[in-house]
């Protein structure tokens, strides 16, 4: 909480706070990351700007009540612009004693932990590492503790709904979320008909539920009138008038491929293989045949790609998606399409890695996988998402870029943007300009490899087209026939067009704006990816302190934008901030030659704003 | 590039592009790729309809030689990359060819899958029992002791049966072919195009210069008629110079003997008829190999059952139906929204 005053609302004094960080953490079993969605629409319902990140382990279902069973959501909200998902939690709810050993040592000074006391169990202590109960000792001193027996008090909400016990027990969420709404004066309606809707077809665990929520509040209201402690008051933050709803990365990038789809007049398919954590692509596209869209499980990765490059010959917008260790498998295909020069769509949903790494955390560590990532020389176009809403445009972007000049695009997003939310306001798809394809029909002189003048893309005959029959593959070909060609002379065209053909899309992007910040001054810092929010956030507060600091975020990664290089020379230090070892900051450098320092972390864990704020400061030397 | 006039009756010519063949002289794939030019001109397959998707090797150059449609992709992925064609326009007649390297060593995977999908195409694997276009080195279906530059003291490793690997991925069309047999080898393939799913056909190929003779035992002008047997459905599985040799299930087990009719008290009535639709029948006719059984060629199985395709795009007309307007600001809206004012 960076500010606060104390206000009385209706009798009861309330303290108002401008931010919140609200961590709910149980076992991977408890309904955590179901509870952190209801607290974030609720949140979003009553007018706060935030930002979500939940974290989950690999396992599925971890032994209960280990440490490595934790699973949490992280929720930032405030009555100010939210850009990060909060550098330490000020509430932590533990369901259980492993929840609260993994968790406590991330909760800021001071702040207030909630805990489960009936789940504090002797068996679930020690599962959990812990030799004397923590709630008791001296572990929690320093913060604010309220102990309720949340599952013994949950167990009575609900007995008159004649649940089984371990249905029962499965409410102590709503539990525990109704108690949090009562902290921040949250209105429950939305998650009674939420519920209501959700268990339709079973009325009595819905009932339970919203029994439990109600239990909950009540719970906290009891404690207030007991004069233990009190609520808060979060105000609506200033917020751009429109129409909002909250989005998943995962959902952006599937609404905008839809999106994309149409605008280009194409019908997708989608080919994917099973991997965490971009399989939910796979799930999503996977409800909406009713735009035509074909979606296919394929047998492997290569499979994946391959298809999506065989619809794509087909004359459909081929797309596939994976993250690190699968984009590694279909890196031949990818190369294929780059020689046929058919369009391609590959999503990366980036994870920790290398090698399986750390399935369910973030990194951005597949910059030069997307880049250099291929044998021979074999640019393609990579553009990159930086919030969970921005996977969107991105999405619509990387169709355009891909239909226009017949290539190959990789959309580089990550665990994190792909599984965090947002409020969003809703654009209107109809606004959004068409980019249709024209397959070639006829032509008296034909080649397979006639370019366009302008975009040097080869046209796009597909099988199906009477008099347009032809061949191409894999070997190289004749710049003017397209039939094989081993000449020596030729090869160097072809790769020089090949080359020129994507260096070429700069002139197409937009150029490189400042995210925050002026155009020129002391210091820019860039970034790119996931990472925009705690950037843009410590930017914002150095700049607060009248530096002269900027932030730049990029998001097309290759080609880079026309301006960029003359953009950095006008700051005297450069900062490149990143999830890797220093990707970005290797391909700047070799680009324009300029002298950047890496900020970088890798850790599986998104950047706190305090460190990018303290790196920045180190820089200008205070 | 080359130009087809469809009002006419295309003849063989019309489907041989006008690229130069590449392959060495003396390969078996120009009589396949003649054989394949002969079954297209004889089904008037339209050359805009039909596509050519190969994988790597010798015979993956195959589609630079048809005047259809033709992609020549990456080791092993053909099948792969043919199931999204197929499954993005239904209406295209899909033949992958491939070899027994790219089908069954690097390509296994996708073969068993686009085999078990059931996907309709075509899938044509010339089995030489050698890499040719690495320079010879053996192959998932080389003999055991095949010596070649990786195995100079011979290889160790039991060959596959690519019909036998076929059935066993569920494959609903099995057949058999071979290079020297241009009058045959069409009929086959025009069985294998007319079959509605996934048609495998082995089409034993001679590598005249890594692997040359390999299949003489059976394939050989004086030794053919007795080590071959070509398998009709409803026709008794007789074989022979003198067509005096049948095949029959032994007494009391599932296992075939070779009879010589008319001896033993034996008659043509106690030769077994071939039933393409018997999956067991064609197992034992797929494992039968020389000396002491002839080589099964033709159709050994077929019995068509849904195909993928088919099904994918019943599923989509069905979401279509229920939705028939869907709309992308629907979608964008739907769920929980509000309005900030």
């Amino acid at each position: 909480m960076e500010g606060s005053i104390a206000v009385t609302v209706e009798g009861a004094i309330r303290e108002q706070v401008e931010d919140v960080v609200v961590r709910f953490a149980g076992d991977s079993g408890d309904g955590v990351q179901i509870t952190g969605g209801q607290f974030t629409l609720t949140t979003a319902l009553a007018g706060n700007d935030l930002s979500t990140f939940p974290d989950f382990p690999a396992e599925i279902r971890a032994p209960q009540g280990t440490t490595f069973g934790v699973s949490a959501f992280q929720i930032h909200f405030g009555s100010r612009e939210i850009r990060t998902a909060g550098d330490a939690p000020d509430v932590l709810v533990a369901l259980n004693p492993a929840a609260l050993k993994v968790n406590l040592a991330d909760l800021s000074k001071g702040g207030l932990i909630i805990v489960d006391s009936g789940s504090f169990t002797e068996r679930n202590l020690k599962k959990a590492g812990y030799d004397d109960n923590p709630i008791e000792g001296d572990s929690v001193d320093g913060f604010r503790l309220i102990t309720a027996d949340i599952t013994k008090n949950t167990l009575e909400a609900v007995q008159e709904f004649g649940l089984s016990q371990k249905e029962a027990v499965r409410c102590k969420n709503m539990y525990a979320l109704g108690l949090v709404y009562w902290l921040y004066s949250r209105e429950r309606a939305p998650t009674t008909s939420w519920l209501k809707e959700k268990f339709g077809k079973r009325p009595e665990i819905a009932n339970a539920n919203i029994a439990a929520v109600n239990a909950g509040h009540a719970f906290g209201e009891t404690i207030e009138a007991s004069g233990e402690t009190s609520s808060y008051e979060v105000l609506p933050a200033a917020i751009e008038p429109g129409l909002y709803r909250t989005i998943t990365g995962i959902e952006a990038i599937s609404y905008g491929l839809v999106a994309g789809a149409q605008k280009a007049e194409l019908r997708m398919t989608f080919a994917g293989y099973p991997i965490t954590p971009a399989s939910a692509i796979l799930h999503t596209l996977s409800k909406l045949k009713q735009f035509d869209i074909i979606t296919f499980q394929a047998e492997d990765e290569i499979a994946a790609v391959g298809a999506a490059l065989g619809a794509s010959y087909a004359g459909t917008l081929g797309v596939t998606a994976s993250s690190g260790p699968g984009i590694a498998l279909k890196t031949e295909t990818i190369g294929l399409a780059i020689s046929v020069e058919l369009p391609l769509i590959v999503i990366n949903v980036q994870r920790a890695g290398p090698s399986t790494g750390l399935p369910t955390k973030t990194e951005q560590s597949d910059l030069y996988q997307a880049v250099l990532g291929r044998n021979a020389d074999s640019s393609l176009v990579v553009i990159s998402a930086s919030t969970p809403a921005d996977n969107f445009e991105v999405a619509i972007e990387a169709v355009r870029l891909a239909t226009k000049y017949m290539t190959p695009v990789m959309i580089l997003t990550d665990g994190y943007l792909a599984n965090a939310s947002e409020p969003w306001i809703i654009p209107d798809a109809d606004k959004i300009p068409k980019f249709p394809v024209n397959f070639l029909s006829d032509e008296t002189e034909f080649s397979p490899v006639k370019r366009d003048p302008v975009t040097l893309a080869r046209n796009w005959p597909i099988p199906g087209t009477p008099n347009l029959e032809h061949r191409i593959g894999g070997i190289e070909k004749s710049y003017d026939t397209g039939n094989i060609s081993y000449d020596a002379a030729n090869h160097q065209k072809m790769t020089d067009v090949r080359k020129n053909k994507i260096d070429n899309i700069a002139n197409d992007i937009p150029e490189q704006k400042v995210a925050r910040g002026d155009d020129t001054g002391e210091i820019a810092v860039v970034g790119w990816g996931s990472t925009f929010g705690p950037i843009t956030r410590a930017v914002q507060k150095i700049r607060a302190d009248g530096y002269k600091v900027s932030h730049i975020h990029l998001r097309h990664i290759w080609p880079l934008p026309i301006n960029l290089g003359s953009l950095l020379n006008n700051f005297k230090k450069i900062i490149v901030a990143e999830m890797n070892t220093g990707q970005l900051i290797t391909i700047l450098r070799s680009e324009y030659l300029v002298d950047a320092q890496g900020l970088n972390k890798i850790s599986g864990q998104p950047f706190k704003v305090s460190e990018v704020e303290e790196a920045i400061r180190k820089s200008m030397g205070n | 590039m080359n130009k087809v006039t469809p009002l006419e009756k295309l003849t063989v010519k019309d489907y041989a592009s006008d690229q130069e063949v590449r392959w060495c002289p003396g390969c078996g794939d120009y009589s396949i790729v003649r054989a394949m030019q002969k079954t297209l001109a004889d089904l008037q397959s339209s050359p805009e309809k039909t596509v050519f998707i190969s994988g790597i090797g010798c015979a993956a150059r195959f589609p630079y030689y048809m005047a259809t449609y033709g992609f020549h992709t990456i080791h092993g992925r053909a099948a792969a990359i043919a199931t999204g064609t197929k499954l993005a326009n239904p209406d295209l007649d899909i033949w992958v060819i491939s070899g027994d390297g790219d089908s069954l060593s690097i390509g296994g995977n996708h073969l068993m899958h686009v085999l078990r999908r059931n996907v309709d195409l075509q899938y044509i694997l010339f089995n030489n029992e050698i890499y040719g276009l690495t320079k010879g080195q053996y192959s998932p279906t080389s003999k055991i002791g095949t010596r070649s530059p990786s195995t100079p003291m011979g290889s160790l490793d039991s060959p596959l049966s690519a019909t036998l690997f076929a059935l066993g991925c569920g494959a609903r069309f099995v057949a058999r072919g071979i290079d020297t047999q241009p009058k045959y080898l069409p009929e086959v393939f025009k069985r294998a195009q007319a079959h509605k799913g996934a048609s495998f056909v082995e089409v034993f190929q001679n590598c005249i210069v890594y692997n040359d003779g390999v299949f003489d035992n059976f394939t050989a002008k004086d030794v053919a008629a007795d080590r071959q047997i070509q398998v009709e459905h409803g026709r008794p599985l007789i074989f022979g110079k003198e067509q005096n040799k049948g095949l029959r299930l032994k007494a009391g087990k599932i296992e075939l003997e070779v009879i010589t009719i008319d001896e033993n008290g034996t008659t043509e009535e106690d030769v077994l008829l071939h039933d393409e639709t018997n999956k067991i029948l064609a197992t034992l006719l797929a494992q039968m190999e020389g000396p002491n059984f002839p080589v099964a060629i033709g159709v050994l199985y077929c019995d068509p059952s849904d195909t993928y395709e088919d099904a994918v795009h019943a599923q989509l007309t069905a979401a279509k139906k229920e939705n028939p307007s869907p709309n992308v600001n629907d979608l964008l809206r739907s769920g929980t929204t509000w309005t900030v004012v």
